[in-house]
């Protein structure tokens, strides 16, 4: 009888939407406009040429589509071209500074996660004086804000003789960060001691069962960890942009920034711009494509206890 | 938090199968293999304790020494006392680059966090779209340099799509950036735009840990949307509330990159905030000591806000259960 009066109800809200629920979806598609519309904005823009996007501001469709912008950003212009078509003339190479994106946020992403794993593991299922301390200080690390080490860490990697190169902005977070370490702990704690037995019945040491057992079940959560590693790594602006001078260690986003302040200030270089703001976002969109549903969702669990 | 742990591996034989002789069997097998634990705990640990040591640890107590000494970065750090703390409460721009970033965090906080609740509770009571979900994070993708630069240009005076819009309409065009009074909002709702998707996944985590049947009930009861809403969701989601609020404080006093790119704290040092202002004193005019007292000013400024937002939203104590 319950059952039968429940499905009435549903089907009647179904068939007569109340006003409520319409205002409601009005404001979840308002949102979703203002989430992507930038995004088509930027495409729209790269497309346009200069000249013609400053008669048609409001246009919907690219302006006089070139890929004009595009050559700009990657320097495959001439600089008398690329004046003439509104661009500084300044030469950036993003094929450069995309390579430098990928190294730099591979080499911390791996390092780090690898690093961090056999740190949670020795938390987690190792037995030895001062690990509870150890890991105490760990946890305070998780405490202290980004910028508060910044300055110091930029001393230390210039006196290691690392500033202005790949190693340097990849460094501090190479090793390790509180988070990773907590994050996996929490579940090689979860993951029954029998499992650890029974390898070591079987006559595997320790670091076979951390290599061969522990690691391959613990390939979700450092999937998950490592997406969220990637894109931190790949945004950042301001480490690199203290450690870097030059193409050798020049990021993406780095480039960027500097791209966008050589473009002239009478009448700004935005089609170019959006080019180069596109090359630099284009492959995290990628990366979410492929992972959207893993990203989505581990979001949900990295951040509440 | 819990994780799904996947089965152990079926080809791996069980012990204890044969009762409670295997069992001691076992234990004491075990800590016989524990013995050589502490040997290894050190190698495994080692990599990690070493960054921590090295960019975690040293560079905090440095951060805290170089404050008290003069430091250009070219001649070894001289001892000042509190010289430079001193110099920072008689500084002006100091403390206008601090009210900035106040300024900055209540707005940003305030519509981000608004915001990020209401798109949570859409997703949660109008539809879990997994599609959905996924769109309101592309922002999140994105760096606060790309984030900066595209509303940059969308805000233009003369050319941007908001402007067009906002002339369309007949209204007068608004030069965001480059105004003193729309500059700081402008940036805090750029950033607004890139985190709010992510912020609303933490809440709509938490929101999907509150039963479904407290909502039937209530229907049943005749209870409207907006009183479940301050009814059931408000009170169990407050603990969740409390560390996401935590969380983006502290980020949102960190704002750097969206400045730097859109007004490099102009026009008039009205978007200069604290953290442009330590990274000109350090990269724009060496003062290494003076930068870094200010980053232990900024460093007990996030910990009195800490501390006062655990005591006041109760984050530690949940209703729910």
């Amino acid at each position: 009888m319950a059952a039968v009066a429940d499905t009435t109800t549903v089907r009647r809200v179904r068939r007569r939407p109340s006003t409520g629920r319409i205002v409601a979806w009005a404001v979840m598609a308002a949102i979703v406009l203002i989430t992507l519309l930038p995004f088509y904005w930027i495409l729209r823009t790269a497309l346009s040429s200069n000249t013609a996007l400053a008669a048609h501001p409001g246009d919907l469709l690219p302006v006089d589509a070139t890929t004009g912008g595009f050559e700009r950003a990657l320097g495959l212009q001439s600089t008398e071209e690329a004046i003439a078509q509104g661009g500084s003339g300044g030469g950036l190479k993003f094929w450069r500074y995309l390579i430098n994106s990928v190294v730099v946020s591979t080499l911390i992403t791996v390092c780090q996660i690898f690093f961090s794993a056999m740190a949670a593991y020795a938390f987690a299922r190792l037995r030895w004086r001062g690990r509870e301390k150890v890991f105490g200080l760990f946890l305070a690390g998780l405490m202290v804000p980004a910028i508060f080490t910044l300055l110091p860490n930029f001393v230390l990697i210039k006196q290691l003789g690392l500033v202005d190169s790949l190693l340097g902005v990849a460094l501090p977070t190479m090793f390790m960060t509180p988070f990773a370490v907590f994050f996996l702990r929490q579940f090689f704690m979860n993951v029954p001691r029998e499992v650890e037995e029974a390898a070591l019945l079987d006559g595997a040491g320790k670091i076979r069962i951390f290599f061969r057992v522990m690691l391959p079940m613990a390939s979700t959560p450092i999937l998950t960890l490592g997406l969220l590693t990637y894109i931190t790594a790949w945004n950042d602006y301001f480490w690199p942009l203290m450690v870097s001078y030059s193409d050798s260690s020049r990021v993406l986003t780095v480039a960027l920034a500097i791209f966008r302040a050589q473009t002239p200030q009478t009448g700004y270089d935005w089609s170019g711009l959006m080019a180069a703001t596109l090359i630099a976002a284009l492959p995290m969109l990628v990366l979410f494509g492929f992972f959207a549903r893993r990203i989505v969702g581990s979001i949900s669990f990295t951040g509440i206890k | 938090m819990t994780i799904a742990s996947s089965s152990p591996p079926s080809r791996l034989p069980l012990g204890g199968a044969a009762g409670a002789g295997t069992e001691q069997r076992t234990r004491r097998a075990a800590t016989r293999e524990n013995r050589g634990d502490g040997r290894l705990a050190a190698v495994f640990i080692a990599p990690a304790l070493l960054g921590f040591a090295a960019f975690l640890l040293w560079p905090t107590l440095r951060g805290v020494y170089l404050s008290f000494t003069r430091f250009n970065l070219l001649t070894p750090p001289q001892w000042v006392g509190l010289d430079n703390y001193v110099r920072m409460v008689h500084d002006p721009i100091f403390w206008d680059s601090l009210l900035v970033t106040v300024e900055y965090v209540v707005i940003n906080i305030g519509v981000q966090t608004m915001s990020a609740l209401a798109i949570a509770v859409l997703l949660q009571r109008l539809t879990q779209s997994a599609v959905l979900r996924g769109i309101v994070l592309t922002p999140y993708l994105m760096s606060n340099v790309v984030a900066g630069i595209v509303w940059l240009w969308m805000l233009d005076t003369q050319l941007g799509i908001g402007n067009e819009i906002i002339a369309g309409l007949g209204f007068d065009r608004i030069p965001f950036l480059a105004d003193e009074t729309w500059a700081i909002p402008t940036i805090a709702l750029i950033n607004v735009w890139r985190h709010v998707g992510y912020t609303a996944l933490l809440l709509f985590a938490g929101l999907m840990a509150i039963p479904n049947d407290v909502y039937e009930a209530a229907k049943v009861d005749g209870a409207s949307e907006w009183r479940m809403f301050w009814r059931i969701t408000m009170p169990l989601l407050r603990p969740v509330l409390a560390v996401v609020l935590i969380m983006t404080v502290i980020g949102s006093f960190q704002v750097f990159d969206t400045v730097a790119v859109t007004t490099a704290g102009g026009p008039a040092n009205a978007t200069n905030v604290l953290q442009y202002y330590i990274y000109g004193a350090a990269f724009g005019r060496f003062q290494f000591g003076y930068a870094s007292a200010m980053s232990v000013a900024l460093l007990v400024v996030l910990s009195a806000i800490t501390v006062l937002q655990y005591r006041i939203t109760r984050a530690g104590q949940s209703d729910l259960g």
